[in-house]
């Protein structure tokens, strides 16, 4: 097992190495940020010693070694548009990502895996029918039109709910967050329906697939010569074992997720990393920018291991022995 | 024989799919009794395994019992509701599987399955309930049962799986345990103890055994009596002893002369000439009629069961004229 | 479908009938997804003629006034027509304005679909036919980026490459190539040890024609159910990525651009300007993907009864 651990550590470091030369390639070859950087009448004096501070004469490679040097120190540049520090500018920002990445995955979780083992128990029936054509609905209308939708409905015709921001907060682990406060739900309600409608089109799916094959198998069959109630089946047997796939495609979509909320956040005007990245796009903020696809990355690579480890615990197959 | 524990009589099972209606179990009749050991036998697809999933009302859609009636201890079992019957399952009467490793569940521990067949039928507490699984699996040979709880299947052997199937089975003593190949995916020597144990067991708790095989020769160590199915209908039925010794079905006959044992060193093993035949609109007749070497004009018609004494045979030509009493 | 004549043959029995004949008639059993497929289809001429049908050429600026703009639904505009939709804010037709937008949007999907197809396919299949160290190197970059959520992709590919139709296609490419690698090899290298293609591996037959004699034509009804499924979602990435104003140019929109340009005039109740092309497109999606959806239910043999 650890064996395992230390082989998936090292795989994880090698994709971030990876990810960084080519991230870093790829924003290196746009646009000029002195452009960004300067006023149009800035003098030559003003533009040399701009250049020389941001090291934008020396050699891509020596640029690259540079800013790895200084990210392994916890340095992630200055973003040319806030002047801030590129860290301070995203963990000041990130709760409130993570905050709605968590609402949305963790309710389009609990709420789609029991519709889709519903779809999956009576395929032929029409609730199943149904929850089928919600869930192609989820999958197929863009996020961009929903969000759109929701704010026209709830916000604007009807009124129960605002169209934007993160309303009240409470601290929390010296963090605002919206979640701890009944104004901050009615602010978070909306985007977090709108981030979580796909999820929940994946995981209806996930579950439904799961449960019908698991349906034609043997041990439920086996249980129920048992003389098991079909609920009991459902919640204990089947449940668990469709639990490996979900766990699994959960995970990874919590950072997909993650990438999904910059639309969400752009409509919502919800002030988290997905906005941020927009803007910087937008503008050419290259620090920003690298910054942003680095962390993501990062969590990637995170998720990834995390879910190889949470993989093995619920699989007792694979907890002994390492290997499958 | 004691008084029937199980009596089946005319049960028809049919599957209504796209292509057609496939008549797979087809007016079967026999009864079982009170700790007695039946053998099912006939090929793959000759209705055997729908019969016993007949039995337990489990019969996966497209399929349903079409008429007919199943007797467990006097009481009719079909047309009873889905909740009638699973109160029945797996206390009166219960089923294990050909395949221990599909049956069982991978990601749950023996002791969280044996609880949650327990709790079934029975409310008690979590250590009442693994005293009890712990005492049945001790009763099918696991040795260590108590400390054995907490593992999960892929733990165990073949045999042993099975065995833990077994005990789920008989947790709460059933009165009928339909069995349906249980040692095929086994060892030779595993399928042998097996077969002892069950006896012994069933002897023991008066439990009835419906025993589901391919496998005429292991069926016949260890039933009491035989029932050879052949596309949907029980063409011969009596006695283990008496059956092997006289068969009087062309097909029972064709099966024992096709056992290795029955072989002369040096010839090749006798194989009946032909096919199963698709139980899917099957031409009305003898379905044995087109691989028998007695067929005549007289079989395009329907042969009735004819019993006589303990022995029964649906045939216009059994192989030895019954002796009449 | 009611013909006797190709009805399907009992399980079992040789089948006369040509895998996608028997394909097409498992299809029509449905009938929701064969309305589904009447939808695409319609939409799709819908595309083609729109010049033909429209009721006026959205990108003809000499034809339009700004006197018609934001008009509602059923105005009758200074061209002396109904505008049934109403109008955008460039006093544009709606419906000639959405009929031209569906088919620069289809156009984007289907073309990043079938380039993506291409390009995915061959990688899948080259990597399952070089086997070695050519499949690992080649199937890691895959399985790299399928994990990896494609709109973040496709965001910073169009950042890079600036705005313009050959880089959206060339984004959206690069962000979905890799499902049809990943259905290719696995459809290939499931093939690829059958004894046939081994046997065939072994005569002096070119590797062309063991691919596509026998590898493709294997693996081409998994692959048709990605590109159904990828083709609507180019159309809502591109859809997307317009909205996040990261599409394409202004003078020919797409039905995403459309909507962003309806957005800022909903919150004051002209909610027609989006609404509309969001339909549209909705209703372009929502088919595909039920086509696609059926697809993959009638072609998945596991759960075949």
């Amino acid at each position: 097992m650890s064996g395992f651990i230390i082989q998936r550590l090292l795989q994880a470091i090698l994709v971030m190495a990876v990810m960084s030369v080519i991230v870093f390639a790829g924003i290196y070859s746009i646009g000029n940020p002195l452009e960004i950087l300067l006023p149009p009448e800035a003098t030559q004096d003003v533009r040399e010693r701009t250049i020389a501070r941001f090291g934008l004469d020396r050699p891509v490679v020596e640029q690259y070694f540079y800013y790895i040097r200084n990210l392994l120190q916890g340095d992630l540049g200055r973003s040319y548009i806030y002047n801030e520090p590129v860290l301070h500018l995203i963990s000041g920002r990130l709760p409130a990502t993570i905050e709605l990445v968590l609402v949305s995955v963790l309710g389009a979780l609990f709420v789609g895996v029991p519709l889709g083992m519903l779809a999956g128990y009576r395929p032929d029936a029409l609730s199943s029918r149904i929850i089928m054509a919600v869930s192609i609905l989820g999958f197929s209308v863009p996020t961009f039109w929903v969000g759109l939708i929701l704010i026209l409905t709830f916000a604007v015709q009807l009124g129960w709910l605002p169209s934007g921001g993160r309303g009240d907060t409470a601290e929390l682990f010296g963090t605002a967050w919206s979640f701890l406060t009944l104004n901050g739900w009615s602010h978070l309600a909306l985007p977090a329906i709108n981030l979580a409608l796909f999820k929940l089109a994946i995981m209806i799916r996930l579950a439904r697939a799961g449960t019908r094959e698991v349906m034609l198998g043997d041990t439920v069959k086996f249980a129920r010569a048992a003389g098991l109630s079909e609920w009991t089946i459902m919640s204990r047997h089947v449940l668990k074992l469709i639990s490996i796939p979900i766990v699994t495609v959960f995970g990874l979509e919590l950072g997909s997720t993650l990438a999904f909320a910059v639309v969400t956040e752009t409509i919502f005007s919800w002030p988290g990393v997905g906005k941020l990245i927009i803007d910087s796009i937008k503008n050419l903020d290259r620090p920003v920018m690298m910054a942003y696809l680095m962390l993501t990355a990062g969590l990637f690579v995170t998720i990834n291991l995390v879910v190889d480890l949470v993989y093995a615990i619920l699989d007792p197959r694979l907890r002994k022995g390492g290997a499958a | 024989m004691s008084a029937p524990i199980l009596e089946v009589s005319d049960l028809t099972t049919h599957f209504f799919t796209r292509a057609g209606v496939v008549k797979a179990v087809d007016g079967v009749s026999f009864s079982v009794g009170a700790g007695e050991i039946v053998g099912l036998v006939g090929e793959s697809g000759s209705g055997k395994s729908v019969t016993g999933f007949s039995l337990m009302g489990l019969v996966d859609p497209p399929g349903r019992i079409v008429s007919g009636s199943v007797k467990l201890d006097g009481e009719e079992l079909v047309g009873l509701s889905w909740d009638q019957l699973r109160a029945l399952r797996g206390s009166h009467i219960a089923m294990v599987f050909q395949d221990p490793m599909a049956t069982l569940n991978p990601v749950l521990t023996i002791g969280t399955q044996m609880r949650l067949a327990i709790s079934a039928h029975d409310k008690t507490s979590r250590r009442a309930a693994d005293a009890r699984a712990a005492d049945v699996l001790t009763r099918v040979g696991i040795p260590e049962a108590r400390s054995r709880l907490g593992a999960y299947p892929h733990e165990f052997s073949g045999g042993m799986r099975q065995r833990v199937a077994i005990a789920i089975a008989l947790l709460h003593g059933s009165q009928v345990l339909v069995a349906d190949e249980p040692t095929t995916a086994l060892d030779v020597s595993i399928q042998a103890q097996i077969l002892t144990e069950m006896r012994d067991l069933a002897a023991e708790t008066g439990t009835a055994l419906v025993w589901i095989s391919h496998d005429l020769a292991t069926v016949s160590t260890l039933a009491d009596r035989l029932l050879v199915m052949y596309a949907g209908r029980i063409v011969e039925q009596g006695p283990v002893a008496s059956v092997l010794r006289d068969p009087h079905h062309p097909y029972t006959a064709g099966l024992l002369r096709s056992l290795p044992a029955t072989a002369k060193p040096g010839e090749d093993l006798f194989q009946i000439p032909g096919t199963t035949p698709s139980l899917l609109d099957p031409p009305p007749g003898c379905p044995f009629r087109p691989r028998c070497e007695h067929a005549s004009e007289l079989c395009t018609a329907d042969p009735p069961l004819e019993m006589s004494r303990d022995r029964g045979v649906r045939c216009f030509h059994p192989l030895r004229e019954m002796v009449s009493v | 479908m009611k013909d006797p004549a190709i009805k399907p043959l009992p399980g079992g029995a040789p089948k006369a009938v040509s895998p996608w004949r028997d394909l097409w008639w498992r299809f029509c059993e449905d009938r929701v997804a064969l309305f589904a497929f009447g939808v695409v289809v319609l939409l799709v001429l819908m595309a083609l003629f729109a010049p033909l049908i429209s009721p006026q050429n959205p990108y003809d600026l000499s034809g339009l006034s700004l006197r018609d703009a934001r008009r509602p639904p059923g105005f009758v505009g200074s061209g002396g027509y109904t505008h049934i939709l109403g109008t955008d804010a460039q006093g544009r037709d709606l419906l000639s304005a959405i009929l031209y937008g569906l088919r620069v949007s289809l156009q984007i999907g289907i073309t990043a679909g079938a380039v993506a197809l291409v390009i995915g396919t061959s990688i899948g299949i080259a990597a399952a036919y070089a086997r070695g160290f050519v499949e690992a190197i080649l199937m890691r970059i895959v399985d790299l980026q399928l994990s990896f959520p494609p709109i973040l992709l496709a965001l910073v590919l169009v950042a890079l490459l600036g705005q313009g139709q050959a880089q959206l296609v060339t984004a959206l490419v690069a962000a979905q190539y890799a499902y049809f690698a990943r259905t290719a090899f696995g459809a290939a290298s499931a093939e690829r040890s059958k004894d046939y293609v081994e046997a065939a591996a072994a005569t002096p037959l070119s590797a062309r024609r063991i691919v596509f004699r026998h590898i493709l034509p294997n693996a081409m009804p998994a692959l048709i159910v990605v590109a159904t499924v990828q083709i609507a979602y180019a159309i809502a990435l591109e859809a997307t990525l317009s909205f996040l104003g990261l599409g394409l140019p202004v003078t020919e929109p797409s039905l995403g651009m459309l909507i962003s340009n309806g957005v800022k005039y909903m919150m004051s109740g002209r909610t027609w300007i989006s609404v509309y092309p969001g339909i549209m497109l909705i209703i372009l999606i929502v088919a595909i993907n039920m086509v696609g959806d059926h697809l993959r239910d009638i072609l998945n043999p596991r759960l075949d009864k």
